[in-house]
């Protein structure tokens, strides 16, 4: 089985790529993590991971400046329904647009637009640091508990057009997208690869995810 | 709710931790990334490396430092010390820094600040200010490792950065760096409530209280500590369940 780490240049990429390399080590059958950003190599992927830090714009940009890279990544998830995940601003690519820095479209997978997170006064801009997240029962949530403590680094968030399409939250102090899900579509907002062991263990809930 | 972080920072010499903890189970003192395990394992929030290494020459040791943390410890790391390029800033995150953090570089091309956080996001770019106070109020910064007295407003020059879209501000008062009589809070209030991005405290922590006065009386979203955790008087769990008794929310 094979899980391809897109690299379109990511900040984070390296940190995703280790993160994932040691979870899949302790899996009795591995994946065949391949960092790439070839499109006959994402076409032959059972599962994908969208890595993105820095502004939405931007990352959209570097993917499409890829020749062919959004249209395998296109195939694959939304014609094959090959599990992925998208994390931070690869989450929020998902969305149909992004109002960062002007009007943006995303990818369109998940209804919703990508706003800046309104907050009072006092609380500071990025939302940087451990917040406490609560979720929908999910197999991807598997052996974390409510009110979990993930690592977040952002200033916009994804507000999902439907509540479904949520499946996790944060406070700051009002409701923040912490994770989203739509099929075979899986996104957090958070860094799992930044979010010691119970960052591993969404990793690990993503190589075992099976969608239906 | 958003935690307090507790961040501890290691010197990093040529490869090698200048000021180590005293570990009971460390087999290399020395070693920084054997070190940042122990921290990430005792639930520090982030890591920090500052960079001391004098040549240029004996830089690359470094980047193989930031490489064998990031496998090994799954928190956010950041690296400064003598980054003065895009290319450096690159480098370091291309071997797994999370952030980086500009001190000298950023005060002689300002430019620098918005060119780093267009390219690779305001998270990503950690604006380090050394800050002396002159009187009442006001303090001015320091470069090359606060051996460079500027004319340089720290207020403002924090303001500045934060408008060209630096992440975070690294502030360390040179007045309480080493003395361990608590930080100068009236700086950290002064600055934290110039600018919406989050300040991190650093300089003259000596005891559990003061981390609490870093948050309350100085409105840091962050505590940095060096000396306080190395030689081993408080761990990092010490301070956040004090803190936690305290009602200030930590990540226990």
């Amino acid at each position: 089985m094979k899980l391809v780490i897109i690299n379109y240049g990511s900040g984070n990429l390296h940190s995703v790529h280790k993160a994932f390399e040691a979870v899949n080590n302790n899996l009795e059958n591995p994946y065949e993590i391949i960092v790439t950003n070839t499109p006959s190599e994402i076409l032959n992927a059972d599962k994908l991971v969208l890595p993105g830090v820095g502004a939405f714009q931007d990352c959209k940009n570097a993917i499409h400046k890829i020749d062919g890279l959004f249209e395998s990544l296109e195939q694959v998830v939304i014609g094959e329904k090959k599990a992925f995940m998208g994390i931070c601003v690869g989450m929020q690519l998902l969305a149909e647009k992004s109002l960062e820095f002007g009007e943006c479209e995303g990818f369109g997978w998940i209804p919703g637009e990508v706003i800046k997170i309104e907050a009072p006064a006092d609380y500071k801009i990025p939302h940087m640091g451990w917040n406490e997240v609560t979720f929908r029962k999910h197999e991807l949530m598997n052996n974390i508990s409510q009110n979990t403590d993930f690592y977040f680094v952002h200033s916009y968030y994804f507000r999902t057009q439907k509540n479904q399409n949520c499946i996790a939250t944060t406070k700051y102090p009002n409701p923040i997208t912490a994770a989203v899900l739509k099929e075979n579509i899986f996104g957090t907002q958070f860094h799992p690869e930044k979010s010691h062991i119970n960052g591993k263990q969404i990793i690990l809930n993503f190589l075992e995810w099976e969608p239906s | 709710m958003l935690k307090k972080r507790i961040i501890p920072c290691l010197d990093v010499d040529r490869g090698r931790v200048v000021k180590g903890v005293n570990f009971v189970d460390l087999i290399d003192a020395g070693d920084p990334v054997e070190q940042a395990k122990i921290y990430n394992s005792e639930g520090a929030d982030e890591l920090c490396f500052l960079d001391i290494t004098a040549s240029s020459d004996d830089r690359e040791t470094l980047f193989e430092v930031v490489k064998k943390t990031a496998e090994n410890c799954f928190i956010p790391l950041t690296v400064g010390g003598g980054v003065r390029t895009i290319d450096d800033i690159s480098r370091l995150l291309h071997h797994g820094a999370d952030k980086v953090s500009i001190n000298t570089a950023a005060v002689e091309n300002i430019d620098l600040v918005g060119k780093a956080a267009k390219k690779y996001g305001s998270s990503t770019i950690v604006i380090a200010v050394d800050a002396k106070k002159n009187g009442d109020k006001s303090w001015n910064i320091y470069t090359h490792g606060g051996r460079k007295p500027t004319d340089i407003d720290a207020i403002e020059y924090c303001i500045e950065v934060a408008n060209l879209g630096a992440g975070e501000i690294l502030l360390t008062s040179m007045d309480r760096d080493g003395t361990k009589i608590g930080f100068d809070t009236e700086l950290l209030s002064t600055v934290s409530s110039s600018i919406d991005i989050p300040v991190i405290a650093s300089g003259g922590v000596g005891n559990l209280e003061h981390f609490v006065e870093g948050v309350l009386k100085g409105g840091a979203s962050a505590l940095l500590a060096a000396s306080i955790f190395h030689f081993g008087e408080y761990s990092i769990k010490d301070v956040k369940t004090y803190l936690a008794e305290q009602n200030i929310a930590v990540r226990i």
